[in-house]
């Protein structure tokens, strides 16, 4: 019972925490602290931000940025997950893999932008093989060091109780390395989300980050600029918040994510 | 004990060479413009990073990274220190922190050219605001977890606040820090390759661009290999610096601590 007003008063205070740091804003550009040329004052920003809802142009561009994402993060893990399955299935594999993954993990994604634009040119094709190529290290590592930690004792047991081995692979090693798996999840996500508005941006493919750009380009803009970036940290949000939602329903069951409020 | 580790590491690199001995194969018989041979890849390597662009190239990419995740990494210590230390203030911020790590820091490229021009600051300042918020949120994180008990000992023995702070919660919130700080050189290495893409006229990032327009596809790869040994490179040295600062920490809980919040 004492959780509720503990939840609500946290709410009030993030609540005034947005307020607060909105006012300071207004304040710092309204005094001239900080350059209005640089930074617009947010009660200009946000009437922007507004209009852009208001005459339904945000939904086109977020649309073409959520597809980019949704393809390839699907991409990453319809390959990644069986991959990561198998390599972590087995211990010959996994130390057969272990140093080529930690050396390939480490590659930013974005090194491979000019190579991509080469082969796919500079549109949703391009975008989806980024945002994957991205995700898929990620989603892969997690998975192996899922399947790799699962508790030996507990698949002997299936086994010894007549599981074949897909009843073992379903009832006990996806479901623990589930964990592991939503982390890999999360952190892809927010690489994509990345490599997603860098593409648009550096390259120019349709979505949100043209129009951060072509505001910019159109110089006194910068309003409206604004409210697209706004746009694009709100769809991070959103996602990462989505993301947790998920996690948190599909595994309440699992020890980690049971008690404690956060 | 010695032939296990040989077959170790027999084992960790048959995978790598037998990718790159397959590849080398396929381009070799498929003639494909866009995937030249390993040895034409190699040899503009050596020609072109052995060591000609190292100084005009290299050190000003490099230095541009180190620069801005230096001071991502100070300003978010010393920012998440603080606000660790006031609970209120941390609450009521923490959702406005949340937006800005969200936030695909690409999508700020117009913001640090309309601030900053075209110039290095531009590429600095991205760097920054892309890698201080993993820091700064972990650093929240782990000086908000000091053990209480520790605390409320400290204050009774009237140990002076700077000396709490120096010996006390700087040390106990270390491994948090460490994690957040390792995200962030993720982030760092990718802002610095995509701000090289957008209005540069130097860097790794920038002749791998260049030579994607002039079609000189060798260059193009050699300058991703490189790129991708940058990424290897920056991570490697980040682990061992980790695993010394940390080794204390490590003895006691025979990990790494994960950044909660990738």
């Amino acid at each position: 019972m004492q959780l509720i007003p503990a939840i609500s008063r946290g709410r009030g205070l993030g609540l005034a925490g947005v307020v607060g740091v909105t006012a300071l804003l207004e304040v710092v550009v309204r005094t001239g602290l900080l350059p209005q040329a640089w930074f617009p004052p947010p009660s200009r920003i946000l009437p922007a931000f507004g209009e852009i809802v208001a005459a339904g142009e945000l939904f086109g561009p977020l649309g073409q940025t959520l597809q980019g994402w949704v393809l390839g993060i699907l991409a990453a893990a319809a390959v990644g997950v069986p991959l990561g399955v198998l390599i972590g299935s087995w211990p010959l594999t996994h130390r057969l893999t272990r140093f080529t993954l930690e050396f390939l993990r480490p590659i930013p994604p974005v090194a491979l932008i000019p190579a991509a634009v080469l082969i796919f040119g500079s549109d949703l094709e391009m975008k989806v093989f980024l945002i994957a190529f991205g995700a898929f290290w990620p989603v892969l590592l997690q998975t192996v060091y899922g399947v790799h930690d699962v508790d030996p004792t507990a698949r002997d047991a299936a086994r010894c109780y007549g599981l074949g081995p897909r009843a073992v692979l379903v009832r006990i090693t996806l479901p623990s390395a589930l964990p592991h798996l939503a982390t890999g999840l999360r952190i892809a996500s927010a690489i994509g989300l990345i490599l997603a508005v860098t593409s648009e941006i550096v390259v120019g493919a349709p979505g949100l980050g043209v129009r951060i750009t072509d505001a910019q380009s159109a110089g006194g803009a910068e309003d409206v600029m604004y409210a697209w970036i706004l746009a694009a940290g709100l769809l991070g949000w959103a996602l990462n918040g989505a993301l947790h939602a998920a996690e948190r329903r599909v595994l309440h069951w699992h020890p980690s994510y049971r008690g404690g409020v956060r | 004990m010695i032939r296990a580790r040989l077959a170790d590491a027999a084992l960790a690199l048959a995978l790598p060479v037998l990718l790159l001995a397959a590849y080398d194969g396929w381009a070799r018989t498929a003639g494909n413009f866009f995937f030249p041979p390993l040895s034409e890849i190699g040899a503009t390597f050596a020609a072109e990073w052995l060591f000609t662009r190292v100084p005009t190239d290299l050190l000003p990419s490099v230095g541009r990274m180190l620069a801005g995740y230096a001071l991502a990494v100070a300003i978010g210590v010393a920012l998440g220190t603080l606000l660790g230390l006031s609970r209120t203030l941390s609450r009521a911020l923490d959702p406005v922190l949340q937006f800005l790590r969200a936030l695909p820091p690409p999508a700020l490229i117009p913001v640090s050219l309309l601030v900053f021009g075209a110039g290095d600051g531009a590429k600095v300042f991205l760097i920054v605001l892309g890698a201080v918020w993993p820091v700064l949120l972990n650093t929240v994180d782990g000086v908000r977890g000091v053990d209480a008990t520790a605390l409320d000992m400290a204050r009774s023995y009237r140990v002076p606040a700077h000396a709490r702070l120096t010996r006390l919660i700087l040390p106990a919130a270390l491994p948090r820090i460490l994690a957040g700080a390792r995200t962030a050189l993720a982030i760092a290495i990718i802002l610095m390759v995509v701000s090289e893409l957008v209005g540069a006229d130097n860097g790794v990032g920038y002749t791998v661009q260049l030579a994607q327009r002039g079609f000189d596809i060798p260059e193009m790869w050699a300058g991703t290999v490189l790129l991708g040994l940058l990424g290897f490179g920056c991570n490697a040295i980040f682990v061992a610096v980790e695993r010394r600062v940390l080794h204390w920490h490590l003895a006691v809980t025979g990990r790494a601590t994960h950044a909660r919040r990738p």
